[in-house]
This record gives structure tokens, sequence and C-alpha cells, in this order.
């Protein structure tokens, strides 16, 4: 194993050429990912590297794509169809919601599919209403499918790798301001991030701050800032939402007493609502405050950077939530 | 194609005129294509019963006056081949070998069933025979046809697939999606339009702004025909050249398949007044499928009436006791509800 400092992109990028060095069934499709070399240039190099087909330049046609993958796992192949963003698989959600999350079930279990969607989820840069959306919520609320929103490179890379070799139907949600964030990187053909396991990324006694993807970071900076007051913020990183690690979290709470969970998504009915109602069910009594919620504000995302920025929560407004909880 | 036929009738001069058929099955075959859509007919009659009977449920479509398409089509496919088709299967998973008494229950929600009781009616599969269903949403399968295709080619293989689809779903956005993506990678998908010409209780010509279906495949740079698909020994020559074709050429073919269902929409559309007039159904029954082959076996001495009404009674006894083997089948154990969500992991149980 080699550690490796590399940026979350190129993370990304690694573990799909691992898995395709490793099993010629795996092959990579989405629109402009080969001779453009990936909107995002997650995909930057693989078309020369493996070719048509293994690099799959598609139509712009998400139902019709991911149809097909799902199709094409059901006898053998290991598709990863990159999403140029998570914002157009709503075009698809027929065909991921529909089709692929219901085949292992509808055939009760005679076929699976083994298949990752990836790609970008979440506010870039004045990218605007139809192009910012936090989907990762949405899928999560889908028996059949598993979703993952990792914030760190290694977690990128080692995740990625499990979702490849996963045979259900994975979504992969990459956030697009995190593509530059470095770290480091434990390369190795077998390095595996299983699901199901959130991590705790900072330790401390007062309260717990439960984030994914690019929240992680915001509740990190928060932290940060409390930390010079005197209050010690645990950071839990849950990093897959499907399946849930509720014990990680649960066991944080016990220690804290108190809780924000905090994620990207309109604040209204996203998957921190779900983290939040679990809490109350299951820690009520070591709760010394009620859970708070912080999450995007519930509008379309505008356009003017003054705007979007008021949307994406940032660490002045967890520690406002911090606030809230007594401290 | 005679003067009553509904393709003639609605279509007439824009359908090229089967040539004159020179018989190519041997009496043994012939007796073998009446058994299997002889079965159907039955088999399908029993399960418009059943849903009457309250022991099925949900939405039901059977396959009665279509017999020759799939019959005719699935009979020249080779045993490594992929089909996929919507939710009036019951007749491709008869043919492609599930064993009928699971079928049967799967339709009666019985454990037993194809799927365990978990997929009903529409959601028939048998992948170990390479039936890839049993699809519920119009249009929503037609590119995972096409993703099977891909993987056959993907992997240097020959097979050929055959993606059954309605005359409804061939206006779905991702029918033409898939169509473009199969023009422009080669992919060896005979896409097949079963032209029972009505989407559910609307008429071909109020849903179509062209009439013509194969038509479709011409922008895509897709061959394209329309063919009868009433007599199934014209099918199984027209299928023969095509599959051939698809086979060796590794490209994708669009086929428009002529057919007419006698039947409902489903078990529950109980007023066909509403889209069709009684006059057009008989017409279209002149030209049942069954009886035009009955006709040729006749004529041919094949077999004689005795004998033909010996084979009815025979299937109907057969398709009885399908039945009965699957209505004495046990419903699924309620613990059951929380197997197959996923491969590898348990789901959360309980509200």
């Amino acid at each position: 194993m080699a550690i490796k400092e590399m940026t979350y992109r190129e993370a990304v990028r690694q573990a799909m050429v691992d898995e395709m060095e490793r099993d010629p069934n795996v092959f990579l499709m989405g629109e402009d990912i080969g001779r453009y070399q990936g909107t995002f240039r997650v995909t930057q190099g693989l078309f020369n590297q493996f070719k048509q087909v293994r690099v799959l330049d598609t139509p712009i046609t998400e139902p019709g794509i991911v149809g097909l993958a799902t199709g094409a796992a059901m006898v053998g192949l290991r598709p990863i169809v990159e999403m140029m963003t998570m914002s157009f698989s709503i075009l698809a959600l027929d065909q991921i919601i529909n089709h692929s999350a219901k085949v292992h079930y509808m055939t009760a279990g005679q076929a699976c599919v083994p298949l990752v969607i990836r790609g970008p989820g979440g506010a870039a840069n004045q990218l605007s209403a139809q192009h910012s959306h936090s989907m990762e919520g949405w899928y999560a609320h889908v028996p059949g499918l598993k979703v993952v929103a990792p914030a760190f490179p290694a977690d990128a890379y080692g995740m990625l790798k499990t979702a490849v070799r996963d045979d259900n139907p994975v979504i992969f949600t990459e956030h697009p301001t995190l593509y530059g964030v470095k770290g480091e990187v434990p390369v190795d053909m077998d390095y595996l991030v299983p699901f199901g396991k959130a991590n705790v990324v900072r330790q401390g006694s007062d309260i717990s701050l439960i984030a994914y993807s690019k929240m992680v970071h915001v509740c990190l900076e928060a932290a940060e800032a409390l930390a010079a007051e005197g209050i010690q913020a645990e950071v839990v990183d849950v990093r897959s939402l499907l399946p849930l690690d509720v014990e990680t979290i649960y066991a944080s709470v016990r220690r804290t007493h108190r809780a924000v969970v905090v994620y990207e998504d309109w604040r209204s009915g996203g998957f921190g609502a779900e983290i939040a109602a679990r809490i109350g069910e299951d820690c009520f009594d070591d709760l010394d405050a009620p859970v708070g919620r912080v999450g995007g504000l519930n509008v379309p995302m505008p356009y003017a950077r003054v705007l979007e920025l008021q949307c994406i929560p940032n660490a002045n407004d967890v520690i406002a939530a911090v606030r809230k909880a007594g401290l | 194609m005679g003067a009553g036929g509904i393709a003639a009738r609605r279509f007439r001069g824009d359908m090229a005129q089967p040539a004159e058929l020179t018989i190519e099955e041997s009496p043994a075959e012939l007796e073998e294509l009446y058994r299997q859509m002889l079965f159907i007919r039955h088999f399908e009659e029993k399960c418009n019963q059943v849903y009457r009977m309250g022991k099925a449920g949900g939405y039901l479509h059977v396959y009665i006056g279509m017999e020759a398409t799939a019959v005719g089509w699935l009979s020249m496919l080779r045993k490594d081949d992929y089909v996929i088709t919507a939710y009036r299967d019951h007749a491709q998973a008869l043919l492609m070998g599930n064993d009928p008494v699971a079928v049967m229950a799967e339709i009666m929600g019985r454990r037993g069933g194809t799927s365990k009781g978990k997929g009903g009616s529409m959601h028939l599969y048998d992948i170990p025979h390479n039936f890839f269903g049993g699809w519920g949403i119009v249009g929503g399968h037609i590119p995972l046809g096409a993703g099977l295709s891909f993987a056959s080619k993907y992997k240097g293989e020959d097979r050929v697939t055959l993606n059954f689809l309605g005359d409804g779903a061939s206006n779905a956005g991702v029918f033409y999606e898939t169509l473009n993506m199969a023009g422009l990678w080669d992919l060896p998908c005979i896409f097949l339009i079963e032209n029972n010409e009505f989407a559910m209780g609307t008429r071909l010509e109020y849903h179509a702004a062209n009439v013509e279906l194969h038509r479709k495949g011409y922008p895509f740079g897709i061959r394209h025909e329309r063919m009868d698909g009433m007599d199934v020994l014209a099918v199984r020559k027209a299928a023969r050249r095509i599959i051939d074709y698809v086979r060796n050429e590794q490209r994708p073919y669009l086929v428009e398949v002529m057919n007419y269902r006698f039947a409902g929409h489903g078990a529950a559309d109980n007023d066909q007044s509403l889209y069709r007039t009684p006059d057009e159904v008989e017409a279209a029954k002149a030209r049942d499928p069954i009886k035009l082959l009955e006709n040729v076996i006749l004529a041919q001495r094949v077999l004689t009436p005795e004998q033909i009404e010996a084979i009815h009674s025979d299937i109907e006894d057969q398709v009885q006791e399908i039945y009965e083997k699957a209505d004495a089948m046990p419903f699924p154990d309620p613990e059951e509800v929380y197997d197959n969500v996923y491969t590898d992991m348990e789901v959360e149980k309980g509200h």
C-alpha cells in the first residue's frame, strides 16, 4: 500500500482505474466522459487509457443511459454511470427507482444490478436552480438502492471501489466543491471502505455535529471556532446514508447529550430530518436539548452569489444551532 | 391475407402482401406450434377466470388473439438469446421454459411462484432461461433490453435480444433514446412492436401521429418493416430472416408486428365498447391465429378433426391441472416480505 496525497477528484479517478484494471466487466459510460475528458475532469485520461467501449461517450439521454446500464448489469457487466451532475439524474428517476432498485426484489433474487451511478451532487458555484440539487436524500428513501456521500479523498477512493464490487445499485454522490480537496489516500487494489460505517472525524464532549459530504467540512470549521471558546464539538461523518450506521451516531449523542444534524439539501423533508427523528426516537433520555437541524433554505437555488451563499449552510449557521441547543 | 383481416382492413395497401407460403414445417412442428398457441389461449382464459374468482389481484393482461406473435418469434430463437417484454408477459414466460405451475402460482400470489409471490402477473421472470421479464411501466423496459444486447456485444457473444413493446410504448421518449443508442452502437437488438392497435383504451390513430410505427426506425438508421402477426407460419419466416440478419450483422432491427388483442387491455377492462365495435372484433376474429393454423393443419391432413378435438381437451385438462396445483400452494410467509431487497444486507424491520 502506498500512501499518496491526492485530490478528491484524483481519488475517484484512481478508484475507477483500479476497478477497471481488476475486472474487465467494469466500464464507464456518461456524457462527455471520454473524448472531452469529463465536465469536471474526473475521467481525464481514461478514454486514452481504456478506449471505447470501456469509456463510452453517450448521448445526453439519462433515462436511456441508466436503463441500458441496468440491463447490462443484469447479465454480468458492472457499469459505472457518470451523471454530469446529480441534478440530471432527476430525468432518470423512473429507471433508477422503478427499474434498477426493483430488479432483485421483483425477480425474487434471480437477478441483481451491480450498477454505480456517480457524479457531483450539491451546489457548486452559481449554477442556479436547475443544477444545484442534493439528491442523496431522495435516493436514500428508496429500498433497493445504496447511497453514499463521502467527504474525504480516502473515503471517496475506498467507497467507490466498494460500490463497484457491490451487487446492488449504488448512488455515489461527490460534492462539486470537494473535487479539489486534498488528502492522504492509501492506494491499494484491496483498500475498501465498507458501507454503513459512520466515522467520528473529530472528538468532542459537548455536542455532536452530524453531517455527510461537504457539510462535514462545514461542521469541522464550526467545531474549530467553537473550540476557541471552550466548546468541544464532536463531528460525525455519516458517509453512508443507506445503509445508515445509527449506532455510531447514537454512541456519539450518548456521550455528548446534544446533537445538531447538518445537510445541504432543502431543510424540509431532507435526509437530516430522518437522522434527527431517529435520534429523537432512540436517544430521548440521553438528550439535554432538542435535536437541532441545519439545512439548506427552502427555496430553489438562486444565481446571484450573495443569494446562493445565503442558501447553503455555513459554519455560522451551525454555530447558531449549537447556541440554540444551550451552549 | 384474408379480406376480413384486421391489418388489411385498417392498413390496406400499405403492407406488403405476404408471398405464397411454402410450408417448411414438418407435421410434428405444425402440431407443436398449434399446441403452443392453444396452450397459451387456454392458460390465459384460465387466468381471466382466476381473476374473476378473486384468486388473482392487481393488474392482469392476457395474450388472447396475439399468440402467433410470441409463438412464431420465440420458436425461431436460439436458447441463449435474450427476451424481454412489458406486462403482457404470460406467453413469453411460458414459452421461454418456465414451469407453468410456477407462472400460475405467481399470478395467484403464491410462494411457489416464479418470483415467490413478489411480482404477480406483470412481473414474471425466468433468468436461467434468459427471459428478463415482465415490466410494468410503459416503455420503461426498452433500454434494459438494449442493455442486454449491449452486454452480449461487449462480451463478444453472438446472442440476439428480442425486445417486445406495445404500440403505446412506441410513443415513449425512452424508446427514441434507446433506438438512438442501438443505432449508434450497432446493438444486436430486435425492437418488436406488438401493434395490437390499442394503447390501453386509445386507438392507434388517436395516439400515434404516424400509424406506421415501424417507420420510427428510419431516423436512427435502423432497418424496419411491418409484418402480419396473425399467421404463425408467416411470422416464423419473417422472424428467421430478421434474426439471422441481426445475429450475423450485429445490427438492430425494428419490426412492427400487426396483431389484435381479442381481450380487453387488462382483466379489469370491462367496457370495450368505449373504444371498439363488435363488428371490428368479429372481423379480427376471422383471422384468429389458432384458426388460421388449424386450417393449414386440416388442409395438409396433418391432423384429423378428431385429433384436433383431442388436443383441445388434452390442453384444457393440462391447464386445469396447472391451476389446481398452483391453487394448492401456500401464500408467502409474512417474514418473506423482507427477502431479496438487497443481495447482501438485511433491511430494517417493522413499521
